[in-house]
């Protein structure tokens, strides 16, 4: 029982991070190794907001959210668009959006330990227990949930019921065609990866709450992330937000009953049992 | 691997049929064969004229010329980039490091080089029959999966989590060492380069479909290629453990070999067997001298180089030549 209620905690803030990389994946198209380094960008800026204002890691979000979405966007325009307009074909832009990202990603580990050291940051914020069912649940984790699971709600509403989300939709399913109907492709490309790397910010300043964070565990993040969107299929949220649960129970169960130290191997046995049994995601359709 | 592996296989050449084909030897080669063993000839007389800086600088250059050409090897002409070479590497070298008081150190380099296989054809087949970026995820954590797996069971073992790898090898028996098996690595890239599995391999990387429809048994031929990467990254791991006289997860998995390695060939270019030292040579001296002069910005001048090559110099520096001679060539033409 607190497996499944600790895993489902978990696994809502890990199903915001698994959105921004969606985004960035499913309709920029790019395949970024960043998007960890991003999370752990967000919850080193809450820890900062937190240190140096007195503010809580929730108004944090308000100052962290949007200088991602800067960020990213900057980094979409200055450094994505060059390759993607070198490219020749989408596996060339595959490659070579792969190795910009991933040195991309060493430039901002280098960055946050000039700026804070190689220590583990925390803090202690809301860690008083609260009863669920009559068990104890640290308060600051069922927080996060819930700011996680808004964001998600108010991100699926926008995609499916706006103009701009439509917009997005319309390249994730076909570029060119999109293109072809009026939509300014370029731009919406620029937008999701901006939105994604904003998403994914918020999802590390939810996490900062509860988690330890030093400059160097943004790949971990990173192969999560990767890991439920593989296993949600790339472009369906609710496969992100099924796997997202999965990957956070089970998580917490190697955790809870094997060792702390093992959660990326949980990652990996996941992974593993994907390739080989539904290389095409949970509900994704299998290409002829 | 049967049944469908099979489909629409051509009729294969055997592999005796194979090894003799690639063992024919035009003038050419046999002038490519003549200067290789000359260079190599040259390069071991490094120990008579210095003895310690030069010479451990020299050890570095050997110990990332096997690595970054052996990445080459596989990553080069299939296009599948490895980010693993720190996983294997780190077994090789924990293999010496835990065996050492059991067995004699040749054996241990043999185990080692026996384990990074096995590992590598786990790992291969669970990802490299299907096309995508499944490999390369698979690849970026893999490092980080191996470390928290010794970790644990260290943990659970009751060991200390650090080894002690206490084993007097000379810098010039190391250098020696890996020198020859650098001379392995070009003499195995050499015979892929003129076998049917070399040929494969870049059809494979032009187009897997094109190679598909060939009757190329894709996963095997990568998953062969993978293996003999993967496996001279243990040896190296191995062979160079002693130089840390102490072993710990986070020096041996540390994930800057990967990018280290990455960086390197990608700077002296992949689509050439030479082209990786090309690129070793000048990065371990500049690493030299950014390490001494600059200790803690290390991380974020490396991804800064690293950017810049990807962004300026997409081809290497080997690329960067052949267009040179390439236009020069064409500009001579044009004034006959």
């Amino acid at each position: 029982m607190d497996v499944i209620i600790i895993g489902l905690l978990l696994g809502g803030t890990y199903a915001l991070m698994a959105m921004g990389l969606q985004l960035q994946y499913g309709v920029a198209r790019i395949m970024n190794l960043a998007s960890g380094e991003t999370l752990v960008c967000g919850a080193f800026g809450a820890v900062w907001f937190l240190t140096a204002y007195k503010v809580s890691p929730l108004y944090a979000l308000i100052g962290v959210v949007p200088a991602a979405f800067v960020a990213n966007w900057a980094i979409y325009r200055v450094m994505i668009l060059p390759l993607v307009r070198r490219a020749k074909s989408q596996g060339q832009l595959e490659v070579d959006s792969i190795l910009a990202t991933f040195g991309l990603s060493f430039m901002a580990i280098g960055i946050l330990l000039a700026l804070f050291g190689g220590e583990f940051l925390s803090y202690s914020y809301l860690a008083q227990p609260f009863l669920i069912f009559g068990q104890p649940y640290a308060l600051n984790r069922i927080v996060a949930f819930l700011c996680a699971a808004a964001l998600c709600v108010a991100l699926y509403l926008w995609l499916h019921h706006t103009r701009a989300g439509l917009t997005l939709r319309a390249v994730s399913v076909n570029p060119s065609a999109a293109g072809l109907v009026g939509i300014n492709v370029a731009r919406t490309s620029a937008l999701a990866f901006a939105l994604g790397g904003a998403v994914s910010a918020a999802g590390g300043a939810l996490l900062s709450m509860f988690l330890l964070f030093d400059a160097s565990l943004g790949v971990i993040f990173t192969l999560k992330a990767l890991v439920i969107v593989i296993m949600g299929g790339v472009s369906d949220i609710r496969g992100a937000i099924l796997a997202s649960f999965i990957l956070g129970m089970t998580e917490t169960a190697v955790a809870t009953y094997i060792d702390p130290g093992l959660t990326l191997a949980a990652a990996y046995v996941l992974f593993i049992v994907i390739l080989l049994v539904r290389p095409e995601g949970l509900f994704g359709r299998r290409s002829s | 691997m049967s049944g469908s592996g099979e489909r629409g296989t051509l009729p294969p050449a055997s592999f005796a049929q194979d090894v003799r084909a690639a063992l024919v030897l035009s003038r050419r080669d046999q002038r490519t064969l003549l200067a290789g063993i000359l260079l190599l000839a040259i390069a071991a007389m490094l120990p008579v004229f210095s003895q310690t800086y030069w010479l451990s600088i020299g050890v570095s250059v050997a110990m990332f010329t096997v690595l970054a050409t052996s990445w080459t090897l596989f990553s080069g002409p299939t296009n599948y980039i490895a980010l693993s070479t720190a996983a294997f590497f780190g077994i090789g070298m924990y293999i010496v490091g835990g065996g050492l008081p059991y067995a004699p150190f040749p054996v241990l380099v043999l185990i080692a080089g026996v384990a990074g296989a096995l590992f590598a054809v786990v790992v291969g087949l669970a990802t490299l029959r299907i096309s995508g970026v499944y490999f390369v995820i698979f690849t970026l954590g893999l490092a980080e999966l191996v470390r928290q797996i010794v970790a644990w069971g260290q943990h659970v073992m009751g060991t200390s989590s650090g080894l002690y790898v206490l084993l007097n090898i000379s810098d010039r028996t190391m250098y020696w060492l890996l020198l020859g098996l650098a001379a392995l690595v070009y003499l195995i890239g050499w015979l892929i380069g003129r076998s049917r599995l070399g040929f494969a391999l870049r059809i494979i990387g032009n187009d897997e479909v094109v190679a598909v429809h060939c009757g190329i048994n894709t996963a095997r031929a990568k998953v062969i290629l993978f293996v003999i990467s993967c496996t001279f990254a243990s040896i190296t791991g191995a062979l160079v453990a002693p130089r840390w006289s102490y072993v710990e997860p986070s020096i041996a998995f540390s994930p800057f070999l990967s990018f280290e390695v990455v960086i390197m060939a990608l700077l002296g270019g992949v689509h050439r067997l030479w082209g990786p030292l090309v690129g070793v040579i000048p990065f371990t001296l500049l690493w030299e001298f950014i390490s001494a002069k600059f200790p803690a910005q290390t991380t974020m001048l490396l991804g800064a180089c690293f950017l810049l090559i990807v962004y300026f110099i997409p081809r290497g520096v080997v690329g960067l030549i052949e267009d040179l001679v390439h236009k020069g060539m064409r500009a001579k033409d044009g004034h006959d």
